[in-house]
């Protein structure tokens, strides 16, 4: 069929099943934007800021696990969108974002609003395109959709130049990709798997490392029957809450930074880390040289480039979580739970001396209440998104998550702003479930816009703001380690959040007592609008347990007197 | 762990950005590149680019994985039994001993191959330790400007 490119855009997008383009248009996108208006196969929701536009294809994808699409334009419009590109990147999230380019003849000259698109995209994206001609445009989306969505996951960018987009050619939609040179191995290899399950058999004390791969791979159901075939404990990275689900009896928590001490000293002494889908990150690791020091490790990820890259691996198993666990589970039949039963119980001991547990007061509210209390009243029926900070930590820490996909938080590039226009991804993605936004009083602020957007779509999320008058994460290190020289993260001066949420259409309330807090939560889920429920907390509470930077996982500070 | 140097070959998509998305790779890992240098297959749509890096042995497992992640990356052969050669071009002034600087040059199986009116260029391709050894030879017969063409390898 003869179409123009802009035309052959909205088909390819209409081709790929997507239901919902996250955007913002202007000059150099603007011919696909006058095809999406021609058609309703797919809504397009314009956010107030091409950041948000990209967090919420994020959040989409995050909370369904389809590929999320947004579309920006060129120059301030694409740089815009770099940030959720990374953001994306660092936590392999499967992602399309299309953006205008100036026509092919105007770029090089410095053009109005022409910035390099792919070279400044290269290091955050899987793969990016430049569409230099128009026959190419139907097979590079197709391409961006495989190559996002396959392998280890990750954002796409492809940038099409206006004249491209006005350009009349034939469309034909390419049923299947070739690419030669992509070929992502998911099979893992059946020797290494055998391998592995002798050590784990052989094992006295074997530890499941659950990672954000067993998220993306949708490994959840395999990962439990592993852990309960053999009985074997388990800790999550923040990427992986939910995985194992907070009822589970094996799980012990979150390990890292943040995590609890039964989790830290699990790793600090297992004889045996089978890593799934976790790629030993600094914030998880703490001191290399000290982390899992008397442990084998099994190492399975999708990305051969994460095995061996900072730790020194002994079953190393290039392949996908869930094909790889599925074969585990055949060749462990015969495992006997009991030989780590001694195991168990000294994890249980840890557990009953420092329980994840934080003190609650009568006069102030304390964070960690506001998130367990979230948890009791809503619990299972929600979607949680966070932003970046203190907040997030003391989600991922009491927020019972029984359900992968139910935690949606910027782990790998920790960016504040992420939290609400994720959360408006998620609703639209999955409207039956209730989406809160547990932010902070500074993170909230760096994409207030899109209160905007949520109230004009009707998209009711809730955003809970845990507020302490302080950029409290840089508050506490401050705290700890800089002598209580607080600089610059004092935010004594607020907006009005009631009043601002009111402003952009939304309801906004102010909470200081626990009581007001229930009646504020019951009401907001009631009335079904976007909102604002103003949390004031203990201004000067800390995140604990916590791994000083770079020491070792077994040196947590687990108190902290003033 | 003990630095050592490698030459490894990437086969690649002759694509436009490619030689960005492999130099980006090195900048932005902080992976040292002593040369580089690509050229299309012949009757192909690849191309084969060479880099001599320095590394540990972890950094040289990382640059190849990292390498091999690229989507247009087909294949990164990464060997320490490579056939090496190096190609250099000297530019001489005229008043030096011409003889001498042929001689020179045929050491290391090369010669003049330009001759102006107040300068003569000789080329040398050899392997490139002995190309080192010839532009240090070449110091005595002050050359106004030496330049190199950087490692090519073929696997044996
Ligand atoms: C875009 C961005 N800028 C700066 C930071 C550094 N940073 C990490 S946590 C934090 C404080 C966040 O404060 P707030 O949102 O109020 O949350 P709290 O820690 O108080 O819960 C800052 C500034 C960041 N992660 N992202």
């Amino acid at each position: 069929m003869q179409m123009n490119g802009a035309q052959m855009v909205c088909e390819a997008l209409i081709a790929e099943g997507v239901k919902t383009v996250f955007g913002y248009p202007g000059g150099a996108i603007m011919n696909v934007y006058d095809e999406i208006y021609k058609q309703n196969s797919f809504e397009h929701i314009l956010t107030r800021h091409e950041q948000a536009a990209v967090h919420a294809a994020d959040g989409y994808a995050r909370a369904t696990g389809e590929v999320g699409v947004a579309m920006v334009t060129s120059g301030p419009g694409f740089t815009n969108a770099v940030t959720g590109l990374a953001t994306a990147y660092m936590d392999s999230i499967p992602m399309v974002v299309i953006s205008g380019q100036v026509p092919l003849s105007l770029i090089g000259t410095d053009g109005f609003q022409e910035i390099d698109a792919v070279g400044i995209s290269r290091p955050c994206t899987k793969h990016n395109y430049l569409v230099s001609d128009l026959a190419d445009l139907p097979r590079i989306i197709k391409e961006a959709f495989h190559i996002a969505s396959s392998g280890r996951p990750g954002p796409v960018l492809v940038d099409v130049p206006k004249d491209i987009t006005a350009e009349y050619g034939e469309f034909v939609y390419p049923s299947d990709v070739n690419i030669p040179t992509y070929k992502p191995n998911c099979k893992g290899n059946d020797r290494q798997i055998k391998k592995a399950a002798e050590a784990i058999k052989a094992a006295k004390k074997p530890l499941l490392y659950v990672g954000g791969g067993a998220v993306l791979s949708d490994a959840y159901t395999y990962i439990r029957e592993l852990a309960a075939l053999g009985q074997i404990p388990a800790v999550e990275t923040l990427m992986a809450r939910g995985v194992m689900g907070a009822e589970n009896p094996l799980l012990l928590g979150m390990l890292g930074m943040h995590g609890n001490y039964a989790s830290n000293m699990a790793m600090s002494e297992t004889d045996l880390v089978i890593s799934l889908g976790a790629r030993f990150d600094d914030r998880v690791t703490g001191k290399l040289s000290e982390f899992a020091r008397y442990a084998d490790i099994i190492h399975v990820d999708i990305d051969p480039a994460n095995i061996g890259k900072l730790v020194d691996v002994d079953y190393p198993i290039v392949g996908d979580v869930t094909n790889v666990v599925k074969k585990l589970l055949e060749e462990l039949k015969d495992i006997n739970p009991e030989n780590y039963a001694s195991w168990r119980a000294t994890l249980k001991r840890y557990d009953d001396l420092h329980p994840q547990a934080f003190r609650d007061s009568d006069e102030v509210i304390k964070p960690q209440w506001v998130i367990e209390r979230i948890g009791q009243l809503v619990g299972e029926q929600a979607i949680i998104t966070s932003d970046v900070g203190q907040h997030q930590m003391w989600a991922a820490q009491h927020y019972p998550f029984d359900r992968p996909r139910q935690w949606i938080n910027s782990g790998g590039l920790g960016t504040m702003g992420f939290g609400f226009p994720a959360a408006i991804g998620a609703k639209r993605g999955v409207p039956e479930k209730t989406v809160i936004n547990i932010t902070g009083d500074g993170s909230i602020l760096m994409n207030v816009q899109e209160l905007v957007t949520a109230a004009e779509y009707q998209i009711p999320v809730i955003n809970v703001i845990l507020n302490n008058n302080y950029l409290g994460m840089v508050r506490q290190w401050q705290t700890f380690f800089y002598d209580k020289r607080y600089s610059e993260t004092d935010l004594s001066f607020q907006p009005n959040f009631k009043a601002l949420a009111e402003a952009c259409g939304g309801l906004g309330y102010d909470v200081t007592t626990k009581e007001e807090f229930d009646a504020a939560l019951k009401d907001a889920i009631e009335q079904n609008k976007v909102c604002f429920i103003n949390v004031s907390v203990n201004r000067l509470e800390n995140v604990l347990p916590m791994v000083p930077a770079g020491g070792a996982l077994y040196n947590m500070l687990l108190d902290h007197k003033e | 762990m003990e630095i050592v140097r490698r030459v490894i070959s990437v086969i690649v998509m002759n694509e436009s950005s490619v030689l960005a998305r492999v130099s980006g790779l090195f900048a932005g890992r902080g992976y040292n590149i002593d040369s580089l240098t690509v050229a299309p297959i012949p009757g192909s749509e690849l191309s084969h680019i060479t880099i001599v890096t320095y590394g540990n042995q972890k950094v040289i497992e990382q640059i190849t994985k990292q390498l091999n992640k690229l989507i247009p990356t087909l294949k990164v052969i990464e060997h320490e039994e490579m056939v090496e050669k190096e190609m250099v071009l000297v530019k001489f002034p005229i008043e030096s001993n011409l003889s001498d600087i042929q001689a020179l040059s045929s050491a290391y199986n090369g010669g003049i191959v330009n001759v102006g009116i107040d300068m003569v260029i000789t080329m040398v391709a050899d392997e490139p330790v002995r190309i080192r050894h010839y532009i240090e030879a070449a110091q005595r017969y002050n050359p106004i400007e030496i330049v190199r063409g950087g490692v090519v390898a073929i696997e044996r």
